[in-house]
């Protein structure tokens, strides 16, 4: 085995290790809480997979997940811990849901300016910690999370104080547009327009890490920023502009959301779709195209525990405990590494013996 | 505007900024244990939330104060215990490791409180101990400084009691030379014959007990019971208040001071006819204002210096 395979074998293990981890968990919580567990654990696992517009509901999930988990993936690329995207994609919605409020528009025209508008929002965002990062050095790990809590509040206060349905008891926004909303593509589920569009980030994120100028400037300021600065890169330009882009991507999401799923804006507070999509990120291990995947798997989760949440007496926040856990488990460097290594030691050795041999037989 | 002044110098506004700074300062002051061990420990959030609702629970099931601090201070140290080992045995990265325990909580707290109780909201319908106030004699009877000083939560004295014990700990113990000397620089001390693992994961710990005790002022003094993500930030505060003040006692005391004047002032100006939304961001921008300026001059110094380092050559 080269190294190469070594690390696909490694890798692959750890990710059925961390798997079968989640699930003892799974299992331990809800046996430890439920009255009729077996109940509980079927709608989980098999629940999602009952009906067409359940089917549906895992992608329509996983479309918001693509979004964040593919800002979040370029953030870390470079190198930095900014939590934005949860404040872009907020903006993003918030935006989205002023556009098709207030501007009249052609069909169309309408969803393209609102999804424009929620991404630049989302990219203002991003920059805030970013810049303040490059130039003064501001910590942007606190500065992002801190700015998410304000995104949150202004625009809970864009739809209490310019955009709220009056006759409604709880907070919505009046009904959005029809002109500026994403149409439905699969009949009989929710799966909307929004969902191509995100894999086409996919594609486009992939070309843009590992076959741009910019992708590898990205990849060697993330790894090695002291060596790219002195291999001429402006490593401090390509962090901003990595968070910038990210920021784009997440707003975008955020009014992808909006259109693509509602017809009045409905949330309370920040739905937790940026957070999420770190520990997607995570799994998709620095692939874009494994993205959509992982966001999948998550959304699964979700739809899984949302379902048992309604025909047994486990609540749903079991997802959030498992995000938890699968995050802490990937993140473990440490996690099989030695049995990596002593592969790798392993066919060293062999290699060099080979070696040995060789020059031996030519020496005869 | 002149009532919001008039109530800003206040012996009951000053009485407040006490009252809503406990919390933070616990948690900065963990925060502080922990920067000086070279670990940020992005789990304060969780942790004040765990401790929060383990503390309730804790005080209902097992009948009594005590029981209720036992529990949450338990949880507390569990968790730290948790990220301790996933961050120095499993080499995970401190922030996702940090990040990883927000995310456990805040799923974990609603389910178990939904299991206990039926509800996603509040822990009102368990029976619910919180910590005494404490009336200090003589001192309460004195105009306005027994207004302020006097007759505040018992954690609210352990929280001012901890900035000196804080202090103590790092200048004038050998644990604490040792913690700030794996700050410094890990492999000098490990040099030296300083365990640095272990000696982290004490920092950890000792954060743990404090960082739950401000969880636990949360849900048992600052209200009487848990409600849904209570701690809104707090964790996050502390960590930019303990950055601020340099990972000193002193530092991180008025820093959070200073954070907490912001929070304190939001609930003032709800006199006002603001939006409400832009009053309560008020904590959150002020720490990004604060902690840009102190990293301007930070930034600054390091730059005089650096002249000053050229003219001597």
């Amino acid at each position: 085995m080269n190294n190469k395979q070594i690390n696909l074998l490694v890798d692959a293990v750890k990710l059925l290790l961390i798997m079968v981890i989640t699930l003892a968990v799974i299992a331990a919580i809800i046996f430890s809480v439920s009255d009729d567990p077996l109940n509980a654990l079927y709608n989980f696992f098999v629940g999602p997979f009952l009906s067409m517009r359940r089917i549906g509901n895992i992608v329509e999930g996983a479309c918001p997940l693509t979004f964040t988990a593919m800002a979040v993936m370029l953030i870390f690329k470079a190198g930095q811990f900014s939590m934005i995207s949860e404040g872009s994609f907020f903006i993003g919605t918030g935006v989205a849901m002023s556009i098709s409020l207030a501007v009249p528009m052609p069909t169309g025209l309408h969803a393209l300016v609102a999804l424009l508008g929620a991404a630049l929002a989302g990219a203002f965002i991003a920059f805030i910690p970013a810049i303040l990062k490059k130039t003064w050095d501001v910590s942007e790990v606190v500065t992002s999370i801190m700015l998410n809590y304000v995104c949150e509040f202004f625009v809970i206060y864009l739809v209490t104080y310019h955009f709220k349905e009056t006759s409604s008891s709880s907070l919505a926004s009046w009904e959005l547009a029809p002109t500026s909303l994403l149409p439905k593509i699969v009949p009989g589920t929710n799966i909307h327009l929004g969902v191509i569009l995100a894999l086409l980030l996919c594609v486009g994120c992939w070309v843009l890490t590992n076959r741009s100028r910019f992708g590898y400037q990205l990849r060697l300021t993330g790894s090695n920023p002291s060596f790219s600065h002195y291999a001429g890169i402006k490593e401090t330009g390509v962090m901003v502009g990595a968070q910038v882009i990210a920021g784009t991507i997440a707003g975008m999401g955020g009014g992808v959301e909006l259109l693509g799923m509602y017809n009045r804006f409905k949330w309370t507070t920040s739905p937790g779709f940026g957070w999420t999509g770190i520990v997607v990120a995570l799994l998709a291990k620095d692939n874009p195209l494994l993205i959509p995947l992982s966001a999948c798997f998550f959304s699964y989760i979700n739809t899984g525990a949302n379902i048992m949440a309604m025909n047994s007496d486990v609540s749903n926040d079991v997802a959030q405990i498992i995000q938890g856990v699968i995050m802490m488990l990937i993140v473990s460097g440490a996690l099989l590494q030695r049995w990596r290594q002593k592969l790798v030691v392993r066919a060293a050795e062999k290699e060099q013996a080979e070696a040995a041999a060789v020059s031996a037989s030519v020496e005869a | 505007m002149s009532t919001v002044l008039a109530n800003i110098f206040s012996a009951e506004f000053v009485y407040m900024w006490i009252r809503v700074v406990t919390p933070i300062l616990l948690a900065s002051l963990g925060g502080c244990i922990c920067n000086q061990a070279g670990v940020v420990n992005l789990g304060l959030e969780g942790i004040m939330l765990l401790s929060a609702l383990a503390g309730v629970i804790g005080g209902a099931y097992g009948g009594g104060l005590l029981a209720g601090v036992a529990c949450g201070l338990g949880v507390a140290l569990l968790v730290s215990l948790i990220f301790a080992y996933f961050h120095l045995n499993m080499e995970a990265d401190a922030t996702l490791c940090g990040t990883a325990i927000n995310t456990f909580a805040a799923g974990a707290t609603v389910m178990a409180l939904f299991t206990l109780t039926g509800e996603k909201g509040t822990s009102s319908s368990l029976l619910s101990f919180s910590f005494p106030t404490i009336n200090i004699p003589l001192i309460d009877r004195i105009p306005i400084l027994g207004s302020i000083v006097s007759g505040h939560n018992f954690v609210t004295y352990v929280a001012f009691l901890a900035v000196f014990l804080t202090w103590f700990l790092f200048y004038r113990t050998p644990l604490g030379l040792r913690i700030r000397s794996i700050g410094e620089n890990p492999d000098a001390a490990a040099s030296v014959g300083v365990n640095v693992r272990r000696t982290r994961y004490v920092a950890i710990l000792l954060c743990g007990l404090l960082t739950g005790m401000g969880g636990m002022y949360m849900s048992m003094g600052y209200l009487s019971m848990f409600t849904r993500g209570m701690v809104a930030g707090r964790g996050f505060i502390a960590l930019a208040a303990a950055a601020m003040g340099q990972s000193t006692p002193i530092g991180a005391l008025l820093s959070s001071m200073l954070f907490a004047f912001f929070e304190s002032i939001s609930n003032t100006l709800q006199l006002l006819a603001l939006p409400s939304q832009f009053i309560r961001m008020l904590p959150y921008v002020a720490t990004i204002l604060g902690l840009t300026i102190y990293s301007i001059q930070k930034k600054n110094k390091a730059y005089a210096r650096a002249q000053a380092a050229v003219q001597e050559k």
